[in-house]
């Protein structure tokens, strides 16, 4: 597995200052770590996890963390930065800075652009971009087609060489079973992830919300939970006949962490996400007919929500990914129907999980703190973790204010939030990602000198 | 109430205050001069995104009886047709200070949208699939006319409910009345999860359609049979078509219309003794009249602008006396 610091981004040339963060309550399951420890970080790595108070490292920053948690950064393997070509709602530059924000030292970017991020030198120029501005790693997927039209495949292995981080169409689904068969095959030569946005067409019409009982009394046409689960059904069918492996992006019906649970049962190679708002919300929230609830897959019903937070607990659902998908006001601020899919989410992901289902007792913390990198794994990049030696990629965050999503506004560009006016529980303070400090809080006082 | 969105979330009180209300105004009709002064100076914007023959004539009708001033704006050659968004057109329109706009619009939730840009009343006049309380008030108006209180009528609502925001509408107006409503239709036209949403039940053929007391039928429109809802118009017309076979002497019978003739309904009941059809378009009137009222001189509305401009208070102008009569 790669380590993330492969990926690019601004940091790489930046100092990368010693940290003392003392008395915090660190948690790290992957590395079997859950101890009030001094955390000490040196030439951007973590040196040291030292009993509380007994942590030292000359002239590095000592940050009093006693009543916060240090766990390993966030990994976000499902996000849009709008680059090129949609640049009034976000760009590498503020996507990641977003990213930082809630917590990420890592994410990775959809090729859905206008136009679509379908060959090499695309790959090379974003990449360009990213050293330039980004303030967390972010690396790029290609398209699995050339410009998403779903009938040629792109040169899927001189995308590999260029530095690609994955295959995906994702916005639209692989229509024709024999052109992802095809990209299943090749991927023995190209190698990399193929993350698969799981939908049929044909049964999705022009549907704009989950099919129940809240389409019904509104009148909007429905997107059945099926139109997921039979592409996904499909599609584990066609990697398990090819011996490829395929990622399911935000997953979002009962019926499709079943079709998951089975492939991976039958030994499949598949691995799937869930967003916070599949895994928080409900189609109940479009009775307000209000578009910042519109999102495709859509919020579904309360079933649905339940069997994705059971499949998070059991290992079905992989990790948590955002599907940050910006838009500028003028595509949110019309009719539900003509309103543009997305929700952006980064900043806001892992204080939703830990107010709505870690403070409910519904998840464990530690498991959600896994779930929230586990998202590297999928697409061969290490997980970050604490242990001594690692890279530091690391997040600070106290668990107890009270905050208003955006209040303060936000580092993205855009602000079509599903959470936005939501009161949430605790806060992420600060961001080391790769060993630089990417964000801090601005209430949060820079640390204590001593 | 402050704006008419929906018959969702609407009491039984509110509904048989704006119909009594309605009531008053049907007395004032049949007088020789049938205008009130209650509106008089006060603009309200008329903006429909759809084609629509009754519902904007009878809108328009019922504000100038109410001596209101109306602007109305039609989708095609305005500005809406050149690609304005709707929030603009809506901030262009708020120039003129409307106390009320009203608003067709082909999208579920329009007229919500508009709430948020304008300190105007706003009516829905449809949108989308979703509700068309103004209809299901006529509709309710009418019946009670008829029969008297609806608690415990059945009435079954027949046809493609899945597009019809007048079924949406309806059912829930209906039912907030005490009525028991059943959605009949083929499987294909009744929207999925409807009777959990919805208090109704749902039949998929005729067979039971002696026990209602009101037949009310929806318009099929013609494009159904190419998204696979219907095979055919001829076999959708024969297993639910509302004829004088089907229809009992004592049933009453309702349609929103236009009437697709020889579809949904057969011709010799459209004009027989059962229909309630042209009653319906009579009480659209004053219906409509009586939710203007409702809304512009409610206790609910923002006075401020209108006090500031000198105008004097909508309490004062609450009794709806006819032009050249005595008060």
């Amino acid at each position: 597995m790669r380590p993330i610091s492969d990926l690019d981004w601004r940091g790489r040339a930046e100092p990368r200052p010693d940290l003392v963060i003392s008395r915090a309550a660190v948690l790290d399951p992957r590395a079997g770590i859950d101890d009030v420890l001094d955390v000490v970080v040196r030439g951007g790595e973590v040196a040291e996890l030292a009993p509380p108070g007994t942590g030292e490292a000359e002239g590095a920053e000592v940050i009093d963390a006693e009543g916060k948690h240090v766990f390993p950064a966030f990994f976000d393997p499902h996000v849009h930065l709008r680059t090129p070509g949609g640049e009034d709602a976000e760009d590498v530059e503020t996507g990641s800075r977003a990213a930082a924000a809630g917590g990420y030292c890592g994410i990775l970017a959809m090729a859905n652009t206008i136009p679509p991020v379908d060959t090499a030198a695309d790959i090379s120029a974003l990449r360009e971009r990213a050293a330039a501005e980004a303030s967390v790693p972010v690396g790029f997927l290609a398209t699995l087609t050339r410009g998403m039209a779903g009938e040629e495949l792109t040169e899927m292995a001189d995308l590999s060489d260029a530095g690609a981080v994955g295959f995906s169409d994702d916005g639209l689904p692989v229509r024709d079973a024999n052109v992802l068969r095809r990209a299943l095959s090749y991927q023995r030569l190209a190698g990399l992830q193929i993350a698969l946005h799981e939908e049929d067409p044909d049964l999705s019409g022009k549907g704009v919300m989950h099919e129940g009982p809240v389409s019904a009394v509104l009148g909007l046409e429905g997107i059945p939970a099926v139109s997921e689960s039979t592409m996904i059904a499909r599609d584990a069918a066609l990697a398990a006949y090819e011996g490829a492996r395929i990622h399911v992006q935000h997953l979002s019906a009962r019926e499709s962490v079943d079709v998951v649970a089975a492939a991976k049962a039958a030994g499949v190679a598949i691995s799937c996400e869930a967003t916070p708002h599949h895994l928080t919300l409900t189609d109940e929230e479009v009775r307000t007919l209000d578009a910042r609830f519109k999102m495709n897959p859509p919020l579904r019903a309360e079933a649905d929500r339940q069997a994705l937070v059971e499949g998070l607990r059991a290992g079905t659902v992989d990790c948590i990914a955002t599907d940050h998908a910006p838009h500028p006001p003028q595509r949110k601020e019309v009719p539900f129907e003509e309103a543009a899919m997305g929700v952006t989410g980064l900043e806001t992901a892992f204080a939703v999980i830990h107010t709505d289902l870690v403070l409910p007792g519904v998840l464990d913390l530690g498991l959600v703190v896994e779930r929230m990198s586990a998202g590297a794994t999928a697409f061969g990049f290490a997980p970050p973790t604490l242990a001594p030696g690692s890279a530091a990629n690391l997040v600070l965050f106290d668990p107890e204010p009270e905050w208003e999503a955006g209040a303060d506004g936000w580092e993205s560009r855009s602000a079509n939030s599903c959470f936005d006016g939501r009161r949430l529980r605790g806060r992420v303070l600060m961001t080391v990602a790769a060993g630089g400090v990417a964000y801090r809080q601005r209430s949060f006082a820079l640390g204590v000198a001593t | 109430m402050r704006h008419l969105l929906g018959v969702d979330g609407m009491k039984r009180s509110d509904i048989e205050r704006i119909l009594e209300r309605a009531e008053s105004f049907a007395e004032v009709g049949r007088r020789d001069i049938k205008k009130v002064p209650t509106l008089r100076g006060r603009t309200v914007v008329s903006l429909f995104y759809e084609a629509s023959t009754r519902t904007s004539s009878s809108f328009e009708l019922a504000a100038k009886r109410l001596s209101a001033d109306v602007v109305s704006v039609k989708s095609v050659g305005s500005s809406v047709d050149k690609g304005e968004s709707l929030k603009d057109t809506i901030a262009t329109l708020s120039a003129y200070g409307p106390e009320a706009i009203i608003i067709r619009s082909p999208h579920a939730g329009a007229a919500n949208l508009v709430t948020r840009w304008t300190e105007a009343s706003v009516i829905n006049a449809g949108d989308g699939k979703h509700e068309h309380p103004s209809q299901a008030l006529l509709d309710v108006f009418t019946l009670r006319r008829r029969v008297g209180e609806l608690d415990g009528k059945r009435i079954w609502i027949v046809g493609d409910v899945l597009h019809s925001r007048v079924a949406r509408s309806c059912a829930l107006a209906f039912t907030a009345m005490g009525a028991r409503v059943t959605l009949a239709g083929p499987p294909t036209l009744i929207p999925r999860g409807i009777t959990e949403g919805i208090e109704c039940e749902v039949a998929h053929d005729l067979d039971d359609l002696g026990e209602a007391d009101v037949v009310y039928a929806l318009r099929m429109q013609h494009e159904r049979m190419r998204g696979s809802f219907v095979p055919s118009l001829r076999e959708y017309a024969a297993r639910y078509q509302i004829d004088s076979r089907r229809l009992g002497s004592r049933q009453l019978l309702m349609h929103p219309g236009p009437v697709n003739r020889g579809v949904e309904l057969s011709s010799e009941v459209i004009d027989g003794p059962s229909s309630l059809i042209t009653e319906q378009v009579e009480s659209g009137l004053v219906v409509r009249m009586a939710i203007l009222y409702e809304l512009l001189t409610s206790g609910e509305r923002p006075r401020g602008r209108r006090a500031a401009a000198g105008e004097p208070d909508s309490s004062e102008l609450i009794a709806p006396t006819p032009i050249g009569e005595p008060a």
